[in-house]
Protein backbone atom coordinates (compact mmCIF):
# COMPACT_ATOMS: atom_id res chain seq x y z
CA UNK A 1 0.00 0.00 0.00
CA UNK A 2 1.38 3.36 -0.96
CA UNK A 3 0.43 6.96 -0.70
CA UNK A 4 0.12 9.48 -3.47
CA UNK A 5 1.47 12.71 -2.03
CA UNK A 6 1.50 16.42 -2.77
CA UNK A 7 4.73 16.64 -4.76
CA UNK A 8 7.50 19.13 -4.22
CA UNK A 9 7.86 21.00 -7.47
CA UNK A 10 10.85 23.05 -6.46
CA UNK A 11 12.99 23.97 -3.52
CA UNK A 12 10.70 26.87 -2.69
CA UNK A 13 7.32 25.11 -2.80
CA UNK A 14 5.66 24.67 0.58
CA UNK A 15 2.08 23.86 -0.33
CA UNK A 16 -0.17 23.23 -3.27
CA UNK A 17 -3.90 23.28 -3.93
CA UNK A 18 -5.61 20.19 -5.28
CA UNK A 19 -7.69 21.44 -8.19
CA UNK A 20 -9.07 18.26 -9.66
CA UNK A 21 -8.90 14.49 -9.47
CA UNK A 22 -8.46 12.86 -12.89
CA UNK A 23 -8.71 9.29 -11.55
CA UNK A 24 -11.35 7.82 -9.27
CA UNK A 25 -11.14 5.25 -6.50
CA UNK A 26 -11.01 1.84 -8.13
CA UNK A 27 -9.10 3.10 -11.15
CA UNK A 28 -5.97 1.19 -12.02
CA UNK A 29 -2.99 3.48 -12.57
CA UNK A 30 0.50 2.89 -13.87
CA UNK A 31 3.67 4.85 -13.39
CA UNK A 32 3.50 8.10 -15.33
CA UNK A 33 -0.29 8.37 -15.40
CA UNK A 34 -1.64 11.81 -14.62
CA UNK A 35 -3.77 11.43 -11.51
CA UNK A 36 -4.56 14.95 -10.37
CA UNK A 37 -4.17 18.63 -11.18
CA UNK A 38 -2.49 20.78 -8.56
CA UNK A 39 -2.21 24.53 -8.55
CA UNK A 40 1.19 25.87 -7.61
CA UNK A 41 3.27 28.97 -8.08
CA UNK A 42 4.25 27.54 -11.44
CA UNK A 43 0.68 27.31 -12.64
CA UNK A 44 -1.71 24.38 -12.82
CA UNK A 45 0.43 21.26 -12.90
CA UNK A 46 -0.64 17.77 -13.87
CA UNK A 47 0.61 15.39 -11.22
CA UNK A 48 1.75 12.00 -12.42
CA UNK A 49 2.16 8.96 -10.24
CA UNK A 50 5.40 7.12 -9.47
CA UNK A 51 4.05 3.60 -9.01
CA UNK A 52 1.64 1.13 -10.49
CA UNK A 53 -1.45 0.25 -8.48
CA UNK A 54 -5.08 0.96 -7.83
CA UNK A 55 -6.46 4.14 -6.32
CA UNK A 56 -8.10 2.93 -3.12
CA UNK A 57 -9.39 6.20 -1.81
CA UNK A 58 -8.96 9.92 -1.89
CA UNK A 59 -7.73 11.64 1.25
CA UNK A 60 -8.05 15.21 0.08
CA UNK A 61 -10.89 16.92 -1.71
CA UNK A 62 -10.46 19.37 -4.59
CA UNK A 63 -10.09 22.95 -3.44
CA UNK A 64 -7.90 21.98 -0.50
CA UNK A 65 -4.47 23.48 0.05
CA UNK A 66 -2.07 21.10 1.74
CA UNK A 67 1.66 21.15 2.56
CA UNK A 68 4.15 19.34 0.34
CA UNK A 69 4.33 15.65 1.27
CA UNK A 70 0.74 15.38 2.47
CA UNK A 71 -0.86 12.09 1.34
CA UNK A 72 -3.55 12.85 -1.25
CA UNK A 73 -4.72 9.32 -1.95
CA UNK A 74 -4.09 5.74 -0.89
CA UNK A 75 -2.69 3.51 -3.61
CA UNK A 76 -3.14 -0.25 -3.29
CA UNK A 77 -1.24 -2.99 -5.01
CA UNK A 78 -4.31 -3.97 -6.94
CA UNK A 79 -4.50 -7.43 -5.37
CA UNK A 80 -7.87 -9.04 -4.59
CA UNK A 81 -8.21 -7.37 -1.18
CA UNK A 82 -7.24 -4.00 -2.50
CA UNK A 83 -9.53 -4.33 -5.46
CA UNK A 84 -12.35 -5.15 -3.09
CA UNK A 85 -11.53 -2.16 -0.91
CA UNK A 86 -11.46 0.05 -3.96
CA UNK A 87 -14.72 -1.35 -5.20
CA UNK A 88 -16.34 -0.67 -1.85
CA UNK A 89 -14.81 2.78 -1.70
CA UNK A 90 -16.04 3.51 -5.17
CA UNK A 91 -19.59 2.59 -4.32
CA UNK A 92 -21.82 5.55 -3.68
CA UNK A 93 -23.11 4.11 -0.42
CA UNK A 94 -19.60 4.06 0.93
CA UNK A 95 -19.08 7.78 0.52
CA UNK A 96 -18.19 8.16 4.17
CA UNK A 97 -15.15 5.95 3.53
CA UNK A 98 -13.84 8.85 1.52
CA UNK A 99 -13.73 10.93 4.67
CA UNK A 100 -10.24 11.03 6.06
CA UNK A 101 -9.90 9.12 9.29
CA UNK A 102 -8.31 11.09 12.13
CA UNK A 103 -5.04 9.19 11.81
CA UNK A 104 -4.66 9.78 8.11
CA UNK A 105 -6.17 13.20 8.19
CA UNK A 106 -3.81 15.59 6.46
CA UNK A 107 -3.36 19.05 7.89
CA UNK A 108 -5.74 20.60 5.44
CA UNK A 109 -6.94 24.13 5.42
CA UNK A 110 -10.10 23.35 3.55
CA UNK A 111 -12.77 25.90 4.08
CA UNK A 112 -15.45 23.24 4.39
CA UNK A 113 -13.79 21.48 7.28
CA UNK A 114 -14.77 22.07 10.88
CA UNK A 115 -12.15 23.63 13.05
CA UNK A 116 -12.94 21.46 16.06
CA UNK A 117 -13.16 17.75 16.77
CA UNK A 118 -14.54 15.48 14.11
CA UNK A 119 -18.22 15.03 14.88
CA UNK A 120 -20.55 12.18 14.15
CA UNK A 121 -22.49 13.11 11.11
CA UNK A 122 -26.08 14.11 11.61
CA UNK A 123 -27.67 14.99 8.36
CA UNK A 124 -31.01 15.32 6.64
CA UNK A 125 -31.87 12.60 4.13
CA UNK A 126 -31.64 15.11 1.28
CA UNK A 127 -28.22 16.23 2.45
CA UNK A 128 -27.14 12.62 2.81
CA UNK A 129 -28.32 11.73 -0.68
CA UNK A 130 -26.55 14.66 -2.25
CA UNK A 131 -23.39 13.98 -0.25
CA UNK A 132 -23.34 10.38 -1.43
CA UNK A 133 -23.99 11.43 -4.98
CA UNK A 134 -21.18 13.97 -4.99
CA UNK A 135 -18.82 12.03 -2.74
CA UNK A 136 -18.77 14.60 0.01
CA UNK A 137 -17.70 13.41 3.44
CA UNK A 138 -20.53 14.45 5.75
CA UNK A 139 -18.21 14.26 8.75
CA UNK A 140 -16.24 17.12 7.33
CA UNK A 141 -19.20 19.48 7.05
CA UNK A 142 -20.45 22.02 9.53
CA UNK A 143 -24.20 21.66 9.79
CA UNK A 144 -26.46 24.66 10.08
CA UNK A 145 -29.55 22.61 10.96
CA UNK A 146 -30.98 21.70 14.37
CA UNK A 147 -28.32 20.28 16.65
CA UNK A 148 -25.70 20.91 14.03
CA UNK A 149 -27.33 18.59 11.51
CA UNK A 150 -26.05 18.91 8.00
CA UNK A 151 -28.66 20.25 5.59
CA UNK A 152 -28.82 19.98 1.85
CA UNK A 153 -27.83 23.66 1.62
CA UNK A 154 -24.66 22.93 3.63
CA UNK A 155 -23.69 20.22 1.18
CA UNK A 156 -24.43 22.50 -1.76
CA UNK A 157 -22.22 25.17 -0.23
CA UNK A 158 -19.41 22.65 0.25
CA UNK A 159 -19.75 21.52 -3.37
CA UNK A 160 -19.59 25.10 -4.54
CA UNK A 161 -16.47 25.71 -2.47
CA UNK A 162 -14.66 22.64 -3.64
CA UNK A 163 -15.63 22.93 -7.27
CA UNK A 164 -12.51 23.09 -9.42
CA UNK A 165 -11.79 26.65 -10.34
CA UNK A 166 -12.54 27.28 -13.97
CA UNK A 167 -9.34 26.84 -15.91
CA UNK A 168 -8.84 30.11 -17.69
CA UNK A 169 -6.80 30.26 -20.89
CA UNK A 170 -4.04 31.96 -18.90
CA UNK A 171 -3.07 29.25 -16.46
CA UNK A 172 0.09 30.99 -15.45
CA UNK A 173 0.36 33.51 -12.65
CA UNK A 174 3.47 35.50 -13.40
CA UNK A 175 3.49 37.22 -10.04
CA UNK A 176 3.59 33.83 -8.34
CA UNK A 177 6.20 32.58 -10.78
CA UNK A 178 8.40 35.58 -10.03
CA UNK A 179 8.11 34.89 -6.30
CA UNK A 180 9.04 31.23 -6.88
CA UNK A 181 12.11 32.23 -8.88
CA UNK A 182 13.06 34.77 -6.22
CA UNK A 183 12.83 32.18 -3.44
CA UNK A 184 14.80 29.51 -5.29
CA UNK A 185 17.51 31.85 -6.52
CA UNK A 186 17.90 33.54 -3.11
CA UNK A 187 18.34 30.15 -1.51
CA UNK A 188 20.86 29.19 -4.18
CA UNK A 189 23.00 32.27 -3.64
CA UNK A 190 22.68 31.92 0.14
CA UNK A 191 23.59 28.24 0.36
CA UNK A 192 25.52 27.15 -2.71
CA UNK A 193 29.19 28.07 -3.08
CA UNK A 194 29.22 28.47 -6.86
CA UNK A 195 32.32 28.26 -8.98
CA UNK A 196 32.32 29.22 -12.64
CA UNK A 197 34.19 27.97 -15.70
CA UNK A 198 33.88 28.78 -19.36
CA UNK A 199 35.21 27.52 -22.65
CA UNK A 200 34.70 28.47 -26.29
CA UNK A 201 33.32 25.73 -28.51
CA UNK A 202 33.96 25.74 -32.25
CA UNK A 203 30.59 25.01 -33.87
CA UNK A 204 31.86 24.40 -37.39
CA UNK A 205 31.34 20.65 -37.22
CA UNK A 206 28.05 20.75 -35.34
CA UNK A 207 26.50 23.26 -37.74
CA UNK A 208 28.16 21.56 -40.70
CA UNK A 209 26.36 18.37 -39.72
CA UNK A 210 23.05 20.04 -38.83
CA UNK A 211 22.60 21.97 -42.07
CA UNK A 212 22.48 19.01 -44.49
CA UNK A 213 20.57 16.98 -41.87
CA UNK A 214 17.82 19.62 -41.87
CA UNK A 215 17.86 20.26 -45.61
CA UNK A 216 15.89 17.08 -46.29
CA UNK A 217 13.51 17.42 -43.40
CA UNK A 218 10.07 19.01 -43.29
CA UNK A 219 9.95 21.85 -40.73
CA UNK A 220 8.17 19.64 -38.20
CA UNK A 221 11.11 17.22 -38.26
CA UNK A 222 13.93 19.77 -38.22
CA UNK A 223 16.47 19.82 -35.43
CA UNK A 224 17.63 22.87 -33.55
CA UNK A 225 21.18 23.31 -32.31
CA UNK A 226 19.65 23.22 -28.81
CA UNK A 227 18.92 19.50 -29.24
CA UNK A 228 22.59 18.80 -29.98
CA UNK A 229 23.70 20.86 -26.99
CA UNK A 230 21.31 19.06 -24.63
CA UNK A 231 22.40 15.68 -25.92
CA UNK A 232 26.08 16.52 -25.54
CA UNK A 233 25.47 17.53 -21.92
CA UNK A 234 23.46 14.37 -21.23
CA UNK A 235 26.21 12.15 -22.67
CA UNK A 236 28.94 13.99 -20.78
CA UNK A 237 27.00 13.53 -17.53
CA UNK A 238 27.13 9.78 -18.07
CA UNK A 239 30.89 10.02 -17.61
CA UNK A 240 30.82 12.79 -14.99
CA UNK A 241 28.03 11.75 -12.60
CA UNK A 242 29.11 14.18 -9.88
CA UNK A 243 27.37 16.97 -11.79
CA UNK A 244 24.11 15.05 -12.08
CA UNK A 245 22.09 14.96 -8.86
CA UNK A 246 21.34 16.81 -5.66
CA UNK A 247 23.11 18.20 -2.64
CA UNK A 248 21.21 17.42 0.55
CA UNK A 249 22.06 17.40 4.27
CA UNK A 250 23.60 14.00 3.61
CA UNK A 251 25.91 15.40 0.98
CA UNK A 252 25.83 14.73 -2.75
CA UNK A 253 23.19 12.27 -3.95
CA UNK A 254 23.59 11.15 -7.58
CA UNK A 255 20.46 11.40 -9.72
CA UNK A 256 18.53 8.24 -10.53
CA UNK A 257 18.70 9.10 -14.22
CA UNK A 258 19.90 11.92 -16.42
CA UNK A 259 16.94 14.27 -16.37
CA UNK A 260 18.05 17.48 -18.00
CA UNK A 261 16.17 20.55 -16.79
CA UNK A 262 15.78 22.87 -19.74
CA UNK A 263 15.38 26.55 -18.99
CA UNK A 264 12.44 27.90 -20.97
CA UNK A 265 11.66 31.60 -21.01
CA UNK A 266 7.94 32.23 -21.01
CA UNK A 267 7.96 35.10 -23.44
CA UNK A 268 9.98 37.35 -21.22
CA UNK A 269 7.63 37.14 -18.26
CA UNK A 270 8.89 34.13 -16.41
CA UNK A 271 11.08 31.10 -16.48
CA UNK A 272 10.71 27.38 -15.84
CA UNK A 273 13.22 24.57 -16.24
CA UNK A 274 11.28 21.31 -16.66
CA UNK A 275 13.06 18.00 -17.19
CA UNK A 276 13.62 16.04 -20.34
CA UNK A 277 13.72 12.62 -18.71
CA UNK A 278 16.55 10.21 -19.56
CA UNK A 279 17.92 12.63 -22.14
CA UNK A 280 21.00 10.42 -22.58
CA UNK A 281 18.84 7.58 -23.88
CA UNK A 282 16.90 9.59 -26.48
CA UNK A 283 17.81 9.94 -30.13
CA UNK A 284 18.28 13.51 -31.35
CA UNK A 285 14.90 13.30 -33.08
CA UNK A 286 13.19 12.12 -29.91
CA UNK A 287 14.94 14.74 -27.84
CA UNK A 288 13.91 17.47 -30.28
CA UNK A 289 10.29 16.29 -30.21
CA UNK A 290 10.34 16.35 -26.39
CA UNK A 291 11.87 19.81 -26.38
CA UNK A 292 9.25 21.13 -28.76
CA UNK A 293 6.45 19.65 -26.72
CA UNK A 294 7.98 20.90 -23.46
CA UNK A 295 8.36 24.48 -24.71
CA UNK A 296 4.76 24.53 -25.94
CA UNK A 297 3.42 23.16 -22.64
CA UNK A 298 5.63 25.40 -20.51
CA UNK A 299 4.24 28.42 -22.31
CA UNK A 300 0.64 27.31 -22.00
CA UNK A 301 1.09 26.31 -18.36
CA UNK A 302 0.54 22.58 -18.79
CA UNK A 303 3.61 20.97 -17.31
CA UNK A 304 3.65 17.72 -15.36
CA UNK A 305 4.79 17.42 -11.79
CA UNK A 306 7.58 14.95 -12.58
CA UNK A 307 8.97 17.39 -15.13
CA UNK A 308 9.30 20.02 -12.42
CA UNK A 309 10.50 17.79 -9.59
CA UNK A 310 12.94 15.51 -11.42
CA UNK A 311 15.64 17.64 -13.09
CA UNK A 312 19.10 16.50 -12.01
CA UNK A 313 20.88 19.41 -13.72
CA UNK A 314 19.79 22.53 -15.59
CA UNK A 315 20.84 23.69 -19.05
CA UNK A 316 20.20 27.25 -20.12
CA UNK A 317 20.58 28.04 -23.77
CA UNK A 318 20.42 31.70 -24.78
CA UNK A 319 19.87 30.91 -28.44
CA UNK A 320 20.64 32.88 -31.54
CA UNK A 321 19.42 36.22 -30.29
CA UNK A 322 21.07 36.03 -26.88
CA UNK A 323 24.35 37.48 -25.68
CA UNK A 324 27.64 35.62 -25.76
CA UNK A 325 27.96 34.33 -22.22
CA UNK A 326 25.66 33.30 -19.40
CA UNK A 327 26.85 32.51 -15.87
CA UNK A 328 24.03 30.57 -14.31
CA UNK A 329 22.58 30.40 -10.84
CA UNK A 330 22.21 26.76 -9.76
CA UNK A 331 18.65 25.60 -9.08
CA UNK A 332 18.78 24.02 -5.62
CA UNK A 333 19.18 21.24 -4.68
CA UNK A 334 20.90 20.58 -8.03
CA UNK A 335 24.66 20.93 -8.17
CA UNK A 336 25.35 22.28 -11.65
CA UNK A 337 24.06 24.48 -14.42
CA UNK A 338 25.46 24.45 -17.94
CA UNK A 339 25.00 27.63 -19.97
CA UNK A 340 25.28 28.15 -23.70
CA UNK A 341 25.58 31.64 -25.15
CA UNK A 342 24.55 32.77 -28.60
CA UNK A 343 26.52 31.32 -31.52
CA UNK A 344 28.67 34.13 -32.95
CA UNK A 345 31.13 34.43 -35.81
CA UNK A 346 34.64 35.18 -34.53
CA UNK A 347 38.23 35.10 -35.75
CA UNK A 348 39.54 31.64 -34.86
CA UNK A 349 43.01 30.20 -35.24
CA UNK A 350 43.06 26.80 -36.95
CA UNK A 351 46.34 25.10 -37.82
CA UNK A 352 48.28 28.36 -37.61
CA UNK A 353 45.81 30.17 -39.84
CA UNK A 354 43.17 32.69 -38.93
CA UNK A 355 39.65 31.82 -40.03
CA UNK A 356 36.16 33.21 -39.41
CA UNK A 357 34.25 30.56 -37.47
CA UNK A 358 30.96 30.23 -35.66
CA UNK A 359 31.72 29.67 -32.01
CA UNK A 360 29.72 29.44 -28.82
CA UNK A 361 30.64 30.07 -25.19
CA UNK A 362 29.84 27.14 -22.91
CA UNK A 363 29.85 27.84 -19.18
CA UNK A 364 29.50 25.80 -16.05
CA UNK A 365 28.24 27.02 -12.70
CA UNK A 366 28.84 24.22 -10.20
CA UNK A 367 28.46 23.59 -6.48
CA UNK A 368 31.89 23.54 -4.85
CA UNK A 369 30.55 21.28 -2.09
CA UNK A 370 29.97 18.56 -4.68
CA UNK A 371 32.84 19.03 -7.13
CA UNK A 372 36.05 20.91 -7.82
CA UNK A 373 37.12 23.08 -10.71
CA UNK A 374 39.42 20.42 -12.09
CA UNK A 375 36.51 18.02 -12.65
CA UNK A 376 34.33 20.90 -13.81
CA UNK A 377 36.88 21.72 -16.49
CA UNK A 378 36.89 18.11 -17.64
CA UNK A 379 33.09 18.16 -17.78
CA UNK A 380 33.06 21.23 -20.05
CA UNK A 381 35.85 19.75 -22.19
CA UNK A 382 33.81 16.54 -22.47
CA UNK A 383 30.80 18.51 -23.76
CA UNK A 384 33.04 20.33 -26.25
CA UNK A 385 34.54 17.07 -27.49
CA UNK A 386 31.12 15.56 -28.11
CA UNK A 387 30.01 18.60 -30.10
CA UNK A 388 33.01 18.00 -32.37
CA UNK A 389 31.50 14.61 -33.35
CA UNK A 390 27.85 15.55 -33.90
CA UNK A 391 27.19 12.34 -35.83
CA UNK A 392 27.71 10.36 -32.60
CA UNK A 393 25.18 12.36 -30.59
CA UNK B 1 -4.07 34.29 -52.79
CA UNK B 2 -3.48 38.04 -52.74
CA UNK B 3 -0.77 39.91 -50.84
CA UNK B 4 -3.44 41.03 -48.39
CA UNK B 5 -4.40 37.40 -47.76
CA UNK B 6 -0.76 36.49 -47.19
CA UNK B 7 -0.33 39.45 -44.84
CA UNK B 8 -3.41 38.37 -42.90
CA UNK B 9 -2.15 34.79 -42.57
CA UNK B 10 1.25 36.00 -41.38
CA UNK B 11 -0.27 38.35 -38.80
CA UNK B 12 -2.52 35.56 -37.60
CA UNK B 13 0.33 33.08 -37.16
CA UNK B 14 2.59 35.65 -35.50
CA UNK B 15 -0.27 36.42 -33.13
CA UNK B 16 -0.43 32.78 -32.11
CA UNK B 17 3.28 32.68 -31.36
CA UNK B 18 3.44 36.04 -29.61
CA UNK B 19 -0.09 36.49 -28.29
CA UNK B 20 0.73 39.44 -26.07
CA UNK B 21 2.02 41.53 -28.96
CA UNK B 22 0.18 43.31 -31.74
CA UNK B 23 1.49 41.97 -35.02
CA UNK B 24 -0.54 44.52 -36.99
CA UNK B 25 1.66 47.34 -35.75
CA UNK B 26 4.94 45.81 -36.88
CA UNK B 27 7.59 47.85 -38.65
CA UNK B 28 7.80 46.02 -42.02
CA UNK B 29 11.53 46.74 -42.33
CA UNK B 30 12.69 45.86 -38.82
CA UNK B 31 13.92 42.46 -37.69
CA UNK B 32 10.87 40.29 -37.11
CA UNK B 33 12.35 38.10 -34.39
CA UNK B 34 13.68 41.13 -32.54
CA UNK B 35 10.36 42.98 -32.64
CA UNK B 36 8.31 40.05 -31.41
CA UNK B 37 10.96 38.47 -29.17
CA UNK B 38 10.82 35.23 -31.14
CA UNK B 39 13.40 32.53 -30.38
CA UNK B 40 14.55 29.71 -32.68
CA UNK B 41 11.83 27.38 -31.42
CA UNK B 42 9.13 30.00 -32.09
CA UNK B 43 10.57 30.64 -35.53
CA UNK B 44 10.63 26.93 -36.33
CA UNK B 45 6.99 26.71 -35.24
CA UNK B 46 6.15 29.70 -37.44
CA UNK B 47 7.82 28.12 -40.47
CA UNK B 48 6.04 24.84 -39.72
CA UNK B 49 2.56 26.34 -39.47
CA UNK B 50 3.03 28.73 -42.42
CA UNK B 51 4.21 25.83 -44.54
CA UNK B 52 1.20 23.72 -43.57
CA UNK B 53 -1.31 26.53 -44.02
CA UNK B 54 0.04 27.79 -47.33
CA UNK B 55 1.04 24.35 -48.64
CA UNK B 56 4.63 25.31 -49.35
CA UNK B 57 7.95 23.96 -48.12
CA UNK B 58 10.14 26.63 -46.56
CA UNK B 59 13.69 25.24 -46.51
CA UNK B 60 16.06 26.27 -43.75
CA UNK B 61 18.29 27.94 -46.35
CA UNK B 62 15.47 30.42 -47.02
CA UNK B 63 15.15 31.59 -43.41
CA UNK B 64 17.12 34.80 -44.13
CA UNK B 65 14.37 35.72 -46.62
CA UNK B 66 11.97 35.90 -43.68
CA UNK B 67 14.07 38.33 -41.64
CA UNK B 68 11.58 41.22 -41.62
CA UNK B 69 7.81 41.32 -41.95
CA UNK B 70 8.13 42.94 -45.39
CA UNK B 71 10.66 40.34 -46.53
CA UNK B 72 8.43 37.55 -45.30
CA UNK B 73 5.39 38.81 -47.24
CA UNK B 74 7.54 39.22 -50.37
CA UNK B 75 9.00 35.75 -49.97
CA UNK B 76 5.65 34.05 -49.40
CA UNK B 77 4.08 35.96 -52.31
CA UNK B 78 6.88 34.83 -54.60
CA UNK B 79 6.60 31.22 -53.45
CA UNK B 80 2.84 31.28 -53.99
CA UNK B 81 3.14 32.98 -57.37
CA UNK B 82 1.22 36.04 -56.26
CA UNK B 83 1.58 39.09 -58.49
CA UNK B 84 3.20 42.04 -56.75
Amino acid sequence: MGEFRMPSLGADMEAGTLVEWLKRPGDRVKRGDVVAVVETQKGAIEVDIFEDGVIERWLVEPGTTVPVGTPLAVIGSGGPAAAEAARVAAQPAAAVVVAPTPVEKPPTRASFEPAGEPRRSRASPAARRLAVERKIALDALTGSGPGGAVLRSDVERAIAQMAPRPVSPKRLDFGEMRRAIAAAMSRSKREIPHYYLSTTVDLTRALGWLEPANANRAPAQRLLLAALLLKAVAHALGEMPEFNGYFTHEGFQPGAGIHVGTAIAIRGRGLVAPAIHDADKLSLEELMARLRDLVARARSGALRSSELSDPTITVTNLGERGVETVFGVIYPPQVALVGFGAPVERPWAVGGQLAARRVLMATLAADHRASDGHRGARFLANIDRRLQSPETL
Amino acid sequence: MTRDDITAVLIDELGRIAPETDATGLDPDADLREQLDIDSMDFLNLVTTLGERLQIDIPEADYPSLATFGDAVDYLAERLGTAA
